[in-house]
């Protein structure tokens, strides 16, 4: 699979007053921090309905009969809908990876079950009254009778001969098989010396943005409007379309104010078409809100990985291939893309490292548990987890210090092609460690940990030197003849100077937090050499601005910034354009200097964009043939991805009594190219780091073996709280993306690809002297301790996966993920 | 349904007297028949904290509070304590330092930490962590929230102790 890219893209001078590069403060915050933002379920409009959802309590059943007539009689209680009466959609639920010559199975999933239930939680029925808690007490009235069927919610267990078979009609609970290889591999493994295999179960985890999902919707004179916590307002239309049979002219979705997303808003729900669909059919605006138990069980997870991977390696330590098996635990249904999800790991299994060989084979499973999909980093924390965890075990193997095994493995030229095809578009991996071990002092904690074993205080320190593929992307490689998404991955911008000199900018991407009104703007502000005050960017509604692709992949910068930044510059050259013409001077010779639009070499005579503005809605004495107006648009489409890349650390200190772990230093030093502003990077890499800090230490989606969601609350999922984390140290190198004119990569996955083996590896330093050296996420106490007792001869270690299988039973590898039972929750 | 009650409470200093249902919870109360909509629901079950307001003073998690139990009572919620052009000091930190991201936690953390300088003005950085633990945030890591009561505290005290951050604003 090869993909374009290493094309240098012409880097041109912003003309303008600096703003790029400062940390500003947020053009968003005034709204937020007075509690005046609107979020989705802020809104009411007159007459609106409240929908209340009756959700499957089996993970596996044909549905024998639903009986709605008791919820009808109660007062307020407008209407009430199963899957039969919703038997006029077009479509169901798409999910829109199709890789050429790669068979998916790909099952109907209806907004409301159609005879038969595949995960607890699946809506079944939906109840439409006047009055918010009246819904939620008729939806109990609502009757229905289910025949269990045998559940599995083991993803080996279900590819295994006689496992309960979900979807009769493919014969298998395989989704599908696929392989990205490049190199020899067999050579690999045969030439090396030395190699190390590992089992690592990368368990399920949750988004939980704290604004659980919401939905209103409208239908008025012929028209559907959806209002959606939604990272993806221009997708959920074109969706919505073929669900609905409605033209996307008839169509307008807004993504208001959105409290996070992590990926768990890069959808389109069912509940999103069920209110459209509902507000159509009854002539009145419907709204839901999740509950956050709707939430748990129904907003889709991430990861759920089982990945068997192998390095080989010379003895010097040279590393000769790397081969991952990933299962990915599909649920039983698929979303917008949720199977395409493991190819991302596939996509960085090289890693920082020149390794010569590779592969990637990929199966996906149905189980009897909700969709997986994308959650932050989806699939590069999971590569990057394998990554390096294996290779420290190589250093171990080897003998050899696990920086200068990495060191010595680093890709040191760029542009890079990896041998799947994939081309690194620049980094120096030397310098972000260089700079981290600066800042974190290896030595000095070398002999404070000897100090400290001496006391019977356990504290280690693990690295984690990480590449991340983000940008997203080139459509020639990502579309439907390249991986096979049915899509375009270009972003849209459009930039309009209003007669008056101040500016509005739209751009299809659609923040849910990370600060685009203000970073563009100050893109945008240095172009045309305005102030960013007087730049308003516009996004989220797909009725403004032209189409565009949204937000997630940490694509906005890198895609959306750079087709703002080129719009503007075709604002600014027409600006000169029209200065030339007004000052009798080439445009050539027209220079932006500090908010003016000067003659080289005569900066008395000048014009401002409000003076240009002036000439072009007033277009008396325009160049020749020039048209009115200034306002451009652009659509870009990267010729390559961008690949952002750095060093982290953790130091951490275990209690060998509870096996409780403590963060006591994080230092990390990220590569994102040229900052736009620092101030948004910081806050990506904080947030980033505790997202994995919860999967590593705190936070599992956990399904019994009946497929009963056991963290079905905040209570029995565990988010990282202020408490539980230190204030980090961070530092920033800059190399420049070839692929844009900003140079920029993006950083809104960085730190969650980076973290999480950084943790682990840090647990198990501390943790050598008692001789554990493998333990699988997260390291609640209990599993800590259990895999402490287990070095010490005391009991068998952790249970291998939630269902609490044995290692013998899968050829060694590490200890596995999940508690056995709810007794043990998620939770610390 | 059982039958409404009477409600009379005090609301960023403004009565209101309604009829309500005994089970109505004090966040719907707030959004729903105030429309103040500031204050969030995040879990239902007073872990994340998003729905945190101040009820006689203290902060509590309206979503675990029924309407009726304010009654009599005074309550603030985000909307009450500064608005643009006259920022509580802990708003106006929480935007200096970049304490928020998506901003559906911040009014509830904003409640929680004016609550803890209310009873503690010089909290320390594992104070403010722990006074924090039942506020959830996703986004931020809580490392700019905890440098921004840092803030909020020393200028509360007179612009002692950390200085501001000294760059342009938009």
């Amino acid at each position: 699979m090869g993909v374009p890219g290493g094309e240098t893209a012409e880097r041109t001078e912003p003309g303008g007053n600096g703003f790029v590069g400062q940390a500003l403060r947020r053009k968003e915050d005034p709204r937020l921090i007075t509690g005046r933002a609107t979020y989705t379920d802020d809104m009411v409009l007159p007459g609106t309905l409240y929908a209340a959802i009756v959700r499957s309590p089996e993970a596996h059943a044909r549905i024998l009969s639903i009986d709605t007539a008791a919820a009808r009689e109660l007062q307020g209680v407008e209407a009430v809908f199963t899957g039969e009466d919703l038997a006029d959609l077009a479509a169901p639920c798409p999910m829109v990876w199709a890789p050429p010559g790669v068979e998916v199975h790909v099952p109907d999933h209806w907004p409301l079950a159609r005879g038969k239930v595949g995960y607890v939680g699946q809506p079944v029925a939906v109840v439409l009254g006047r009055d918010k808690y009246g819904v939620v007490d008729a939806a109990e009235q609502v009757m229905v009778e289910y025949d269990s069927l045998p559940v599995v919610t083991d993803p080996e267990q279900a590819l295994e001969e006689g496992a309960p078979i979900i979807h009769e009609e493919y014969g298998t609970n395989k989704v599908f098989e696929w392989s990205l290889p490049g190199g020899d591999i067999e050579a690999a493994f045969r030439d090396a010396d030395v190699v190390v295999e590992k089992r690592i179960v990368n368990h399920r985890t949750a988004g939980a943005a704290i604004e659980p999902r919401s939905a209103l919707a409208e239908w008025r004179e012929g028209k559907l409007t959806l209002w959606s916590a939604t990272q993806i307002p221009h997708i959920c239309r074109v969706i919505l379309s073929i669900q609905l049979g409605l033209t996307e002219d008839k169509i307008r979705v807004v993504a208001p104010e959105v409290g996070g997303g992590f990926g768990s808003k890069l959808q389109v729900y069912g509940e999103e078409v069920l209110v459209c669909w509902c507000a159509r059919k009854l002539g009145k605006p419907v709204k839901w809100t999740a509950t956050r138990s709707e939430e748990m069980a129904t907003t889709h997870h991430g990861r759920d990985q089982i990945d068997y991977v192998r390095i080989g390696a010379k003895r010097d330590g040279t590393v000769t291939g790397i081969h991952a098996k990933i299962i990915q635990d599909c649920g039983s249904y698929h979303l917008i893309e949720g199977p395409v999800i493991p190819t991302f790991s596939a996509c960085v299994i090289s890693g920082c490292y020149d390794f010569p060989a590779v592969q990637t084979d990929i199966v996906g499973v149905f189980t009897n548990k909700f969709t997986t999909d994308a959650i932050r980093g989806a699939g590069r924390p999971e590569a990057t987890h394998m990554i390096e965890l294996t290779m420290d075990e190589l250093a171990r193997e080897l003998d050899m210090d696990p920086l200068e095994l990495r060191r010595k493995n680093f890709i040191k030229e760029f542009p890079n092609e990896r041998p799947h095809g994939f081309i690194y578009d620049s980094g120096d991996y030397d310098a972000t460690l260089d700079r981290c071990l600066e800042m974190l002092d290896l030595e000095a904690f070398r002999r404070e940990q000897a100090e400290l074993r001496e006391r019977g205080v356990y504290r280690g320190v693990g690295f984690s030197t990480y590449v991340e593929i983000c940008g997203l992307g080139p459509s020639r490689a990502l579309g439907p003849d390249g991986w096979g998404m049915q899509g375009g991955y270009f972003e849209s911008a459009q930039v309009r100077v209003h007669p008056t000199g101040s500016v509005t900018a739209y751009t299809g991407t659609s923040p849910h937090g990370q600060g685009h009104e203000t970073g563009f703007a100050q893109i945008v502000a240095d172009r045309l050499g305005v102030t960013p005050d007087v730049v308003d960017v516009i996004h989220g509604d797909t009725s403004t601005g032209p189409f565009g692709k949204n937000t997630y992949g940490s694509r906005s910068l890198a895609v959306g910034g750079e087709a703002i930044a080129r719009a503007a510059e075709k604002v600014q050259a027409k600006a000169k354009r029209i200065v030339a013409h007004k000052l009798e001077a080439a445009p050539e010779d027209i220079e932006l200097v500090d908010g003016r639009y000067q003659v080289r070499g005569s900066p008395d005579k000048a014009m401002t964009i409000a003076d240009v503005a002036g000439e072009a809605y007033i277009p008396a004495d325009l160049p020749e043939g020039m048209e009115a107006g200034l306002d451009e648009m652009c659509f870009y489409d990267p010729d390559n991805f961008v690949w952002p890349f750095g060093a982290h650390a953790c130091i951490s200190e275990v209690d060998a009594e509870t096996g409780r772990v403590d963060i006591v230093r994080y230092v990390c030093v990220d590569d994102c190219g040229p900052a736009i502003n620092p101030l948004l990077i910081d806050g990506q890499i904080h947030g980033g780091i505790v997202h994995a800090v919860g999967q590593a230490l705190y936070e599992q989606v956990v399904y019994d073996e009946e497929g009963q969601l056991v963290t079905g609350t905040f209570v029995d999922y565990a988010l990282p709280s202020a408490a539980d984390v230190p204030s980090f140290e961070t530092d920033r190198t800059e190399t420049p993306s070839p692929t844009n004119t900003l140079g920029v990569k993006g950083v809104g996955e960085a730190a969650t690809i980076a973290c999480s083996p950084a943790v682990v590896a840090s647990v198990l330093d501390a943790l050598r002297p008692l001789g554990v050296t493998s333990i699988d996420m997260p390291l609640t106490p209990m599993r800590v301790w259990q895999a402490i007792q287990a070095a010490q001869g005391r009991g068998d270690g952790p249970a291998a996966t939630e269902q609490g299988r044995t290692l013998d039973e899968h050829g060694g590898g590490a200890a596995g993920s999940g508690p056995t039972g709810p007794e043990e929750g998620g939770a610390s | 349904m059982s039958a409404s009650v009477r409600l009379e409470v005090t609301v960023n200093g403004e009565r209101h007297v309604s009829e309500v249902e005994p089970r109505l919870l004090l966040v719907h109360y707030l959004r729903d028949e105030l429309g103040l909509t500031g204050t969030h629901v995040g879990c239902d079950t007073s872990n994340c904290g998003a729905c945190t307001v101040h009820l006689n003073g203290d902060a509590v998690k309206s979503c675990t509070v029924l309407a009726v139990q304010a009654d009599g009572a005074e309550v603030t919620t985000i909307e009450g304590i500064g608005q643009e052009g006259a920022l509580h000091p802990l708003q106006e930190a929480f935007w200096e330092h970049h304490g928020l991201q998506c901003g559906y936690c911040t009014p509830g953390m904003i409640m929680a930490a004016a609550d803890l300088l209310a009873r503690n003005p010089e909290p320390g950085e594992h104070e403010i962590r722990d006074a924090l633990a039942g506020n959830l945030c996703r986004c931020t890591g809580y490392q700019n929230i905890v440098k921004a009561v840092q803030a909020a505290a020393a200028q509360s005290r007179g612009g002692q102790g950390q200085p501001a951050r000294e760059e342009v604003t938009v």
